[in-house]
Parts: C-alpha cells; sequence; structure tokens
C-alpha cells in the first residue's frame, strides 16, 4: 500500500550511500529543515572540474535521508557543470515516488544543500537557490 | 437573546454518569468523512479541536439571521448580534468562574491574549534587570513575546527546569523566585508532555515572593475544570478553537484593576470613549482592548462551545480523557514497547501522549498513519527549547478531546505496528 516507503528508499534510509566525512572536503554546507528537524551536511571534493568525491552526514525523516543517498550517488564521478544543472524534477526522478506537497521539503534539502555547497566552490548551480 | 443556550444535540446535563464519547462522537459531523476511503481518526486535537453541531449551528444561525456589527446598529439585527455578541462574554465568565464578565476581553487566540499583556502591562512594568519568570515548557507563544519585552526593556528572562519525566523543578522555582521577578508566565497544561502543573501552589509562591501571574491556559480549557478565582491567577489566557469552537476567537482574563491600569493595545473604533483630532480618551474595559470590527461568528461559536462543554461537565470531561491516556499509555507499553513515552503519569496529565518510534523520524510515522485515516503531529509542536532540553529533534504526539474514544487509540497501536513493520530491519 505504501508508495513512498519503496524498499529501495528504506534500503537507502537504512543504509545510505556515501555517508561519512571526507577528509579534505573543497566544500561543505550544512542545510537544515528547522520545523521538522531535518539535517544534512554534503561535503565535496572538487578536482579538475569533476566532482571526485562526495559525503554526507545528517539525520531525518527517511525521505530527506534516501534523497541525499540517491543525490550523492548520482554526482559522483560528474562534472560540476553537470551537477550545477540538476532540476528539481531530476531529483524528484531520482526518488521515484510521489512526493506530497508538504514532504517536498524533505526530498529536496539534499538538492538546496548541495547547491549551497556548489556557490562554496564558485559554481552557480542552475536553480539559483543557492544564495 | 440566548443563541448561546440554545443547544441542539446536548440536551440536558449529563449527571455524574461518565460520558458517552460514541453519542458526542455523533455531533461532530466531520466523522463521518473518510479518509484515504476509511473513518477519519483525529488525533490532534491539542493542535485544533473539531466542531460539534451546536457550534455550527450558532456561527451558521449568525449569518443567516443576525449578521450585523455589533455595538454598531441601532437596529433590530444589530441589537440581537451585540446581545449575543455579549453573552458570550457571560458564558466565558461562567466557564472560567471569573467573578466580573466585564474582565473578559475577547481576543483573536491565546497568542494574541499573551502579546496584549506584553504590550500593555509588560511595557508599563518591566524595566531595566527585571526578571521574567517562565518554563523550559512553554508554547512559542508564552516565550518569543517575552523575549520581544525584555530586548527591549532589557530585562531578563529566567527558566524553570523540568526533570526527566517533565515535571516542574518547584526547587529551582524558588531560587528564582529570590530575583524578586516581576512575573511568572506558565502553562497550566503542557501541549508536549501533557504534565498539568500545579498552579496554585506556584501562584502562591509567586505571589509571596511579589510577583505577578499569568496562566497560559490553552491547553487546560479543553480537558480540566477551570477556575480563576480558585487558581488565583492574575491573568489567564486561552483560545477557543482548541475547545470546540472556531479559530479567530479566544479571551484574556485579567482582574479589573489591572485591566483598568493597563493601557489600550490596539487603537481604533470601538476601544474609545471620546475622539479629538489631537487625544482621545479610552472607552470603559474591556472594549478598551477591542479595538475595530471583532469577529463576532466566531465569537458566537465560542459561546456555544463554551456553553456545551459546561453542560457535558469539565469534571465529566475530565474522567473521560484521563480514562482515555491511561488507556493509552499502558496499552502503547504493552503492545508496542519498544516506543519511547515522553511525559509524566495519566494522572498528572492532561489530553496528550508524546512518543518515538525508535529509528523512525516523526513524520514518516505521521505519514504511515495518514494512510489509514489517523492524524497526528509530528515535529516540536511549537516547543523547539523544550525539545532542546529533551535532546530531540522532534516527536509524534496524539492528543484526545472529547470525541475521542479507545477505538481511536486501538486503531493508532494498529498504524504503529504497520509503521514498525515498514521500517522494521
Ligand atoms: C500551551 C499553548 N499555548 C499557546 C498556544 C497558542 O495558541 P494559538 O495559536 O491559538 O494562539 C498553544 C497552541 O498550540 C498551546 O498549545
Amino acid at each position: 500500500m505504501d508508495d513512498l516507503y519503496r524498499d529501495y528508499i528504506l534500503e537507502h534510509y537504512r543504509r545510505p550511500h556515501n555517508f561519512g566525512v571526507l577528509e579534505q572536503p573543497t566544500a561543505t554546507y550544512e542545510g537544515a529543515n528547522p520545523l521538522c528537524g531535518d539535517r544534512i551536511t554534503m561535503m565535496l571534493g572538487i578536482r579538475d572540474g569533476v566532482v571526485a568525491e562526495v559525503g554526507f552526514t545528517g539525520r531525518g525523516c527517511a525521505i530527506s535521508q534516501a534523497s541525499a543517498s540517491l543525490l550523492t550517488d548520482e554526482i559522483k564521478g560528474k562534472p560540476v557543470d553537470a551537477v550545477a544543472k540538476l532540476t528539481t524534477q531530476d531529483l524528484l526522478d531520482l526518488l521515484g515516488i510521489e512526493i506530497s506537497p508538504a514532504r517536498l521539503k524533505c526530498a529536496l534539502l539534499s538538492l538546496d544543500t548541495l547547491e549551497h555547497a556548489l556557490a562554496e566552490s564558485g559554481v552557480a548551480p542552475a536553480r539559483g537557490a543557492a544564495s | 437573546m440566548a443563541i448561546a443556550t440554545e443547544q441542539p444535540g446536548v440536551g440536558a446535563p449529563h449527571g455524574g454518569t461518565p460520558l458517552d464519547p460514541h453519542a458526542i462522537r455523533a455531533e461532530f459531523p466531520i466523522f463521518r468523512t473518510t479518509v484515504h476511503g476509511r473513518p477519519l481518526i483525529y488525533l490532534d486535537s491539542a493542535s485544533t479541536s473539531q466542531k460539534p453541531q451546536a457550534v455550527l449551528d450558532a456561527v451558521n444561525g449568525y449569518y443567516r439571521e443576525y449578521n450585523a456589527n455589533v455595538h454598531r446598529g441601532i437596529y433590530e439585527i444589530g441589537e440581537r448580534a451585540t446581545e449575543a455578541y455579549e453573552a458570550v462574554r457571560a458564558s466565558i465568565a461562567r466557564f472560567i468562574n471569573a467573578p466580573d464578565v466585564h474582565e473578559v476581553v475577547f481576543t483573536r487566540n491565546a497568542t494574541e491574549a499573551i502579546n496584549l499583556v506584553a504590550y500593555t502591562w509588560g511595557r508599563r512594568t518591566i524595566g531595566q534587570s527585571d526578571a521574567i519568570v517562565l518554563t523550559e515548557m512553554e508554547h512559542h507563544a508564552n516565550l518569543v513575546p517575552w523575549q520581544l519585552l525584555v530586548q527591549e526593556k532589557d530585562g531578563d528572562l529566567e527558566f524553570i527546569p523540568i526533570t526527566d519525566e517533565g515535571r516542574l523543578r518547584l526547587d529551582v522555582y524558588d531560587v528564582l523566585l529570590r530575583l524578586r521577578p516581576r512575573l511568572v508566565a506558565f502553562t497550566q497544561v503542557s501541549n508536549t508532555l501533557g504534565t498539568i502543573n500545579p498552579v496554585r501552589e506556584m501562584v502562591d509562591r509567586a505571589h509571596a515572593a511579589g510577583a505577578l501571574v499569568l496562566i497560559d491556559g490553552a491547553q487546560a480549557v479543553p480537558h480540566v475544570p477551570v477556575d480563576v478565582q480558585a487558581l488565583g491567577a492574575d491573568f489567564y489566557v486561552f483560545s477557543g478553537h482548541k475547545m470546540l469552537a472556531p479559530p479567530g476567537s479566544g479571551a484574556l482574563w485579567a482582574r479589573r484593576e489591572l485591566l483598568e491600569a493597563m493601557p489600550p493595545f490596539m487603537a481604533g473604533g470601538e476601544m474609545i470613549r471620546e475622539v479629538h483630532l489631537r487625544r482621545s480618551e479610552w472607552n470603559a474595559i474591556p472594549w478598551k482592548f477591542e479595538a475595530g470590527t471583532p469577529d463576532a461568528a466566531a465569537a458566537i461559536g465560542f459561546g456555544a462551545a463554551a456553553e456545551y462543554l459546561m453542560a457535558l461537565g469539565m469534571d465529566r470531561v475530565r474522567a473521560h480523557e484521563h480514562d482515555l491516556i491511561a488507556y493509552a499509555l499502558d496499552t502503547l507499553r504493552a503492545e508496542l514497547p519498544q516506543l519511547t513515552l515522553y511525559g509524566p503519569p495519566a494522572a498528572e496529565r492532561g489530553g496528550v501522549v508524546s512518543f518515538n518510534v525508535p529509528n523512525v523520524h516523526p513524520h514518516d510515522v505521521a505519514q504511515i498513519l495518514d494512510r489509514f485515516g489517523i492524524a497526528i503531529r509530528a515535529g516540536h509542536h511549537c516547543t523547539m527549547p523544550l525539545h532542546e532540553r529533551l535532546d530531540l529533534a522532534a516527536t509524534c504526539r496524539a492528543s484526545f478531546n472529547v470525541y475521542s474514544t479507545r477505538d481511536d487509540i486501538d486503531a493508532l497501536v494498529d498504524g504503529l505496528r504497520e509503521v514498525v513493520r515498514i521500517f522494521g530491519d
């Protein structure tokens, strides 16, 4: 019955990919949804225009944490230019589940945090959300 | 015109017998609604309550039969509206046993009532280094207005800490009172832990130390009998929407001499006696604090809700909810021992049960329960400092009202079993 809590979402929540601290990140950003208590710290290791390494830590709901897990898998090894072009829809496609408006903030926390980390590295994200 | 005493569906007071929540529930049309194809199981009454037919009829009756501005029209329906509006003041005064109806000031909600006190009494009274004592369990509504006030006046805030069971540390309270605070402000019933605080004892100690006391009754009036005289309070505030009335209704009660000495809050029509181009004279209390056209329909619903609860009998409401809380705590502990429950035992608790499912975020719990038509609150419930104190990002909260039944709790337990099944490793 649960479209939201598909097995792969729960699997990413229980055993998130790329979870952990980078030794030498070139950019780090901590994002939070204070209203729900979701937190994600995103660390990037950008070398030669490529996201060579990525790690995150955080706590929060299954949607926010699974989203960070899926997103970090997606961007690892990709050119920063391509990563900067990711859209809200790209993230929702990665999640592959129907997200209600009330949970959109949870789903998008990882992308928001990534964009802030990119901005710290001097890359302007396409969504222009980071400021 | 006694709109507030027209009580379709309530009838005579039910005597000393226990409430029949199933009969009461039948008087709340919303429970005919289905959610995801299932009957609504509403366990978020601490957030806002559902409304009985009597309240809906009172509001509707105003709009359909005598919609007019209050205190204005020299014509039949205008007078009828004014009479009904002022009759609500009398109902509310009886509901909290206020000695004088003119001590009841209508506000939009508890938040506005607290701000009213902070902006009028507070700005007049609080000076540099003056202390206000609050508690760690306050709703943001009884915290942030005082933060603004002490920032402006260079005063100080002090906080009564809580024990791990969610009781106030009265030993520390005594120490804080040695600072000779001007005001002690605290909630009668915690909206997150359910703790019923020992108000009378705390008021007596505050008065002995020379402080006035504001009681936040937002979570008390729906659940326990309230008698402002017996409590000994100086200010008492509450919202209508949590006690079966429409949003936009609420009240401040304060002793007459306090209200009379306080400057006005908002300025405009209704709150004045005489207006000249460069000066005005204020109206008598309570109208001095009621500037502008009020939400008369909400107020009339407020009166109907107070009458409805008084007809049920607040002692019986309290007994019913005590039974539910005890049942909820026992059942959750027995059926789902892995849950973490917060707050004191049932005897010291009003209306709410907060908990966490290990390794599952409250939002996920709430989302899965929603599939079963079960509405609970997930988050910090406007008590962020309390959650910080408990070292929690968020909690799940199930809360009750007169229409809640043991069946609701059984449904919650079934829903939580499904949460555990989905998230279980
Ligand atoms: C204890 C307490 N105080 C104050 C409030 C504020 O009520 P309102 O938003 O109706 O002003 C609430 C509402 O949640 C509450 O639970």
